[in-house]
């Protein structure tokens, strides 16, 4: 295993991890607020943001799967390592990192089953960019409306169709992360 | 980097892991400066058996591990894996995972591989030779008919 | 229904100290120390283990302290602290046929390679309390011989005779009861974990029902051993697998009558038990359940016994779920049964005035 793969992993495990879960939890329970993370430096490609989120969400029972040029061996090594996650195909994953392009089409992943809607797969999209503007939010824990420079509408429409089946999805751009649950109504 | 071939480092990872974490402190007590990669943490791995003794896996139950994943200044990366929840003993394994791939390997498996390997056979011999004690020697009896 | 009500800390304060006041019992006598249960209440310490779920002796024994040596709460303990544990990966399939066995028995052959080899069993003990034991002193050490070889696995021989049934080996990732909710049908290897964890007291009447007739297999034990083995992990940064200890399990395999159905020719079938820790009676009983509950895929009739329904079986077999529902009804109830007594109050109203 490379060496660059063993280092950047949490210095304080507990106190980063609770940390890190409760960014998360904040940014998909507050759609559209932009949350600012640290205490990872994990190998290029994944940002700072993706890699928290990575070392928080996932060990030995959650799927990764790993999308366009973020499926590099460096990476690979730096997930297995850190998190234990395997690493498998689209369709069994329950967490997919990678730019929007790289994880299309979605309709690859997991949404639920009407028993266990939670069967469902969490998208980190690396971002080039990341902004409250743009896409209009409307939903649960959004006081009226919010904006948040999402890759696309149509998608997501589709998946709040869904609901209460869908996936989830973060967005990430350096140390910043945002939020949008398959709660959320999406319009241009 | 490694001087050490895969077989020769997983026996010394084998022994580390199954020695006596006290044992193992009095055998190496100074632990030479040395970064923290990953851990020194406790967890849990599942223990599988399988079905019939030979067939199908299945999950057994799990055990406690302690792991530690160290750099050392000379850059030689060691890794451990050990059995109970014991922090030090993972941090000390790994320590020495990582002195077994530098020139100080010769002097640490004399002084601390070898004697673990000693008193563990003697440990299992021991065991062993008292079992053995108590196997049945059947005696067959006249039978009444043969006479 | 439920209703949030507040109040009663002091007394659950005291409750708690009243509680550790008990458990310490005279302090005119010495303490007991977790070295002590885990050397002297080894089986104890392994039932805790078998059906906690987690192989650690020195917590087991810590358990068993805190819960004043009631297992079950032990056991309770145990479970709770293992949800504490990130899971760090799971073992390469224990190879129960390297185990340095302390103890091989087999009722089926006499002479076997191997031998019979008695171990420390309480089989051929007089069961009279041995009233030196309330005293204390040295016991003199056991007995020694020169060790014996490999011991070959008694089903083995059956198999190359092609007279039992096979059980080719293979590398499925098994399902596992403490990560998905377990759902019906279980496969065999979600009832081996089901069982293995399950309530002894409970396993072992269950195979005591097979045995008096409610789903009868016929078994033999073609061979129980009791040993340690090593458990080896593939490491995922050392790119190779590593020995990360040692521990002592109870495996018994069944041989069963079967007199053969449509798809099978006559053969013997087998049931496993393989169970933490020196658990013989636990190990035997799962090995009867187990071959009991394999009917359906043998082409065998459902009598309709307890034994043979994997609902049953599966969904009771659990002490630590079983304790809790149970345990709840003497938890505050006092508005379910308010609406009760007004209940009755009013249907005995209705019946005297319709009288």
């Amino acid at each position: 295993m490379n060496a660059q793969a063993l280092t950047g992993g949490f210095t304080e495990a507990p106190l980063q991890a609770a940390i890190g879960f409760r960014a998360l939890l904040t940014a998909l329970s507050r759609p559209g607020t932009v949350m600012t993370l640290t205490g990872a430096q994990p190998v290029a490609p994944l940002s700072v943001a993706a890699g928290v989120a990575a070392l928080v969400l996932l060990d030995q029972t959650t799927p990764l799967h790993l999308a366009g040029a973020h499926d590099c061996p460096a990476l690979r090594d730096w997930i297995t390592f850190h998190t234990g996650a395997p690493l498998v195909a689209a369709e069994a994953a329950m967490v997919a990192i990678g730019t929007w392009d790289a994880l299309m089409p979605v309709s690859r992943f997991a949404i639920g089953t009407a028993e266990y809607p939670d069967r469902a797969a969490t998208l980190i999209v690396e971002m080039p960019g990341l902004a409250t503007e743009g896409a209009m939010l409307r939903g649960p824990g959004i006081d009226g409306t919010a904006r948040l420079s999402l890759p696309e509408i149509a998608t997501f429409r589709a998946n709040r169709a869904l609901f209460p089946l869908g996936f989830d999805a973060f967005f990430t751009h350096g140390d910043r992360l945002a939020g949008l649950p398959r709660s959320t109504s999406v319009e241009g | 980097m490694s001087s050490l071939s895969d077989p020769v480092r997983q026996k010394a990872l084998g022994l580390l892991a199954r020695a006596m974490p006290e044992r193992l402190a009095a055998l190496f007590p100074d632990l030479p400066d040395h970064a923290l990669l990953r851990g020194p943490e406790v967890g849990a791995v599942m223990v599988r058996g399988r079905q019939g003794g030979t067939g199908a896996p299945f999950n057994l139950g799990e055990m406690t591990v302690a792991r530690c994943s160290v750099r050392l200044a000379c850059g030689t990366v060691g890794h451990a894996w050990v059995q109970g929840r014991d922090r030090g003993h993972a941090r000390r394994a790994a320590v020495l995972d990582a002195l077994l791939q530098t020139d100080r390997r010769a002097v640490l498996e004399g002084a601390v591989l070898a004697t673990l390997e000693t008193e563990e056979t003697a440990r299992r011999d021991g065991r062993a030779r008292k079992a053995a004690a108590t196997k049945v020697e059947f005696f067959t009896l006249v039978r009444g008919e043969d006479a | 229904m439920y209703v949030a009500v507040k109040g009663g800390e002091r007394a659950i304060d005291n409750a708690h100290a009243f509680l550790a006041e008990e458990r310490r019992g005279d302090p005119a006598v010495p303490e007991l120390s977790v070295a002590q249960i885990r050397q002297q209440m080894a089986l104890a310490v392994n039932r805790v283990m078998a059906e906690g779920s987690l192989y650690d002796p020195d917590l087991a024994a810590l358990a068993i302290k805190q819960a004043r040596g009631d297992l079950i709460e032990a056991i309770f303990l145990i479970r709770a602290y293992r949800t504490t544990l990130p899971r760090f990966g799971a073992s390469n399939p224990i190879d129960t046929g390297r185990m340095a066995a302390v103890r091989r028995v087999s009722a089926t052959y006499k002479d076997l390679p191997g031998g019979q080899v008695l171990g420390p069993t309480f089989d051929y003990t007089h069961r009279l309390i041995d009233f030196a034991l309330a005293a204390e002193g040295l016991t003199p050490p056991a007995p020694e011989a020169a060790p014996l070889g490999p011991v070959p696995r008694v089903t083995g021989f059956l198999d190359r005779e092609g007279l039992i049934e096979a059980e080719p080996a293979s590398d499925t990732t098994p399902p596992d009861l403490t990560r998905e909710p377990m759902e019906l049908p279980a496969n065999r290897a979600l009832r081996l974990q089901a069982l293995t964890r399950g309530d002894e007291g409970f396993i072992l009447s269950l195979a005591y029902s097979s045995q008096r007739g409610y789903g009868r297999t016929h078994p033999f034990v073609g061979e129980l051993r009791i040993g340690e083995v090593a458990v080896e992990v593939d490491i995922p940064e050392l790119g190779f697998a590593v020995e990360i200890g040692e521990i002592t399990v109870t495996e018994c395999e069944t041989v069963n009558q079967f007199h053969g159905s449509k798809t099978q020719p006559p053969q013997f079938t087998r049931g496993y038990g393989l169970v933490f820790g020196q658990t013989e009676r636990k190990a035997i009983s799962m090995s009867l359940v187990d071959r009991a509950l394999r009917w359906e895929e043998l082409g065998e009739d459902n009598t309709g016994a307890p034994v043979q329904d994997p609902e049953f079986v599966l969904m009771h077999a659990d002490n630590i779920q079983a304790t809790g529902f149970l345990e709840h009804i003497k938890l505050p109830h006092y508005v379910d049964f308010q609406s009760e007594l007004e209940l009755v109050r009013a249907l005995r109203v209705n019946s005297e005035a319709s009288e």
